[in-house]
């Protein structure tokens, strides 16, 4: 379970579990966090959560919420989120595991779509929903390998000297119609494949076939008369 | 006298038996067209992490018709939800095409008349996942997605459920032509999170519609243009949770030359992303007008030459 983390100067107050679907903080005794501080609004925040995310609302408060520094009128809590309210900080802390709970929650796959409610009733009471099989961890794209950069350089040709670097996950070479390769930037290395035309791309002076060829440092290729080579760069 | 479900539809009367001749002829040219007009390639693979592939495919150039279901429920009931949806809307289909009332719809160029038909497998379809699943305690609870595209006189009708989708490559433009049933469409349709939130949240896999898990389903049925040179894609969230739409887009400009090539590089991208789901693809290339019954003569002997 997600939680909240309460301090003050450093001083650790209090631990919030987000079990509830809506956790409101405030001056005012009736609130679930109560902060009894006169930078305070009586009714200042609410954390509302929806299965495995929490949003963060500020009721209109006299001194405003700062989530890392900055003012928010309603936010998407990321992990470690910092939350400032007068002098007291509130820290987020994704549950990380909640996601690998939810294949646990795949067995209880189907829950009536009837019972399905609109998204507006959904911040009071997020029941049912029918959870997709998932292998958990959140499916953020991962970020960009660190895959040292390559480029190729022609040999021949009207264009023979210039550089072509390989920066996309895919680099067409060729002339359509006549013949194409590409090569795909891939996590582990670069790869050429011939895409269309008779003739297959020549490497080092062998032919390849319908396969992807991994290319090594200084490999010569040859697409439809071009020699170029290809090379790893930093 | 025996009463069809649809008799407006259906219920044709009486006809000579040469229109059973031309209706016959009809049929044949579509199917002549479409196996000239469409190429198609497919590819599924269960990822990198789970062992099981829950995802279905079908697809048929012939038929000018593709199926993509992506299963749930535990154990193998996934699979199961999956396999049934395709196979069962596969040989339905297959009987609703070629009928009469459904040709001369295309002919017609009668889009209601062809949604209905389609509408109404896919409920027959979700109800016989339903019933199965009623049926065995192995399978409560399962429940698939669903997105099928039928080609049909330079249109496509397009009925989906759940998260799986369908894009359309035209010239520049990569467009998304299905909005998910999915919780996380529904809180960026409300507002409550930004595209760029979305990206983040530990809500996705959680469909708010699905075949079998209700003895009726609210399908979302559309038909849209196609023009030569398109490619449409569609594909499973194994696909586009793992892979940028921008990403997916280039791989189709780049490598439309070759649709295998490029079928199997998008499933090699979410394996090469993490792969953290099963993911099916099916591409769909739009070689040529084929207008239904418009210059027919001239195709076929364009075809022969």
């Amino acid at each position: 379970m997600a939680k909240l983390i309460l301090s003050m100067d450093g001083l650790v107050l209090k631990e919030i579990p987000l079990n509830k679907e809506r956790l409101s903080i405030g001056r005012k005794p009736h609130n679930d966090i109560q902060i009894d501080n006169l930078a305070i609004s009586g009714d200042h925040a609410v954390v509302v959560t929806i299965l495995a995310d929490s949003f963060l609302e500020d009721l209109n408060s006299t001194n405003g919420t700062l989530v890392n520094g900055q003012p928010i009128k309603k936010h998407f809590l990321r992990n470690n989120d910092i939350i400032e309210l007068g002098k007291y900080k509130l820290k987020y802390l994704a549950d990380l595991q909640a996601s690998v709970a939810a294949s646990d929650f795949e067995r209880n796959a189907a829950i009536r779509s009837g019972q399905l409610k609109m998204p507006s009733e959904l911040q009071l009471e997020p029941g049912d929903t029918i959870t997709r099989s998932s292998v958990g961890l959140s499916s953020v794209p991962k970020p960009p390998s660190p895959l040292p950069g390559a480029a190729i350089q022609l040999l021949n040709g009207p264009n023979a000297g210039k550089e072509l670097e390989l920066t996309k996950t895919l680099t067409t070479l060729g002339k359509p119609g006549l013949q194409v390769a590409v090569i795909a930037k891939r996590p582990h290395g670069f790869f050429i494949t011939h895409v269309e035309g008779r003739q297959f791309p020549v490497v080092n002076g062998r032919s390849l076939d319908a396969q992807a060829y991994p290319l090594g440092d200084h490999d010569v290729i040859e697409i439809a008369g071009i020699k170029m080579e290809f090379f790893l760069k930093g | 006298m025996r009463r069809n479900a649809f008799p407006q539809v259906l219920g044709h009367g009486r006809q000579p038996a040469f229109c059973f001749v031309t209706d016959w002829f009809f049929r044949k040219i579509a199917q002549v067209i479409a196996e000239n007009c469409l190429e198609i390639a497919v590819s599924t693979d269960p990822g990198v992490i789970r062992s099981h592939n829950e995802d279905s495919v079908f697809a048929d150039a012939r038929l000018g018709l593709a199926i993509l279901a992506d299963g749930m429920g535990g154990y193998n009931a996934g699979e199961v939800a999956s396999g049934m949806a395709t196979t069962r809307l596969a040989a339905d289909l297959e009987r609703v095409i070629s009928s009469t009332a459904l040709q001369s719809a295309c002919r017609e160029g009668d889009t209601a008349t062809i949604e209905r038909h389609l509408l109404n497998e896919v409920s027959a379809a979700n109800f016989a996942v339903f019933h199965a699943a009623a049926g065995s305690s192995r399978y409560a609870g399962m429940g698939t997605t669903l997105v099928l595209a039928w080609f049909h006189n330079n249109r496509m009708t397009v009925a989906h459920v759940g998260d799986s989708r369908l894009y359309r490559l035209r010239d520049e433009e990569f467009a998304l032509l299905t909005r998910d049933h999915s919780l996380l469409q529904e809180q960026l349709d409300s507002g409550m999170i930004t595209p760029e939130e979305a990206r983040y949240s530990g809500n996705k896999n959680l469909v708010t519609r699905a075949l079998g898990v209700d003895p009726v389903v609210d399908v979302e049925i559309a038909s849209f243009d196609v023009s030569p040179g398109d490619i449409v894609l569609l594909c499973s969230d194994g696909l586009n949770d793992m892979v940028e739409d921008e990403e997916i887009a280039l791989a189709l400009r780049t490598l439309g030359g070759n649709l295998q090539l490029a079928a199997d590089h998008l499933v090699q991208l979410a394996n090469d992303n993490g792969g953290r789901d099963n993911v099916s693809v099916i591409l769909i290339k739009v070689r040529d007008d084929f207008a239904a019954g418009r210059n027919w003569w001239q195709r076929v002997r364009d075809m022969l030459k």
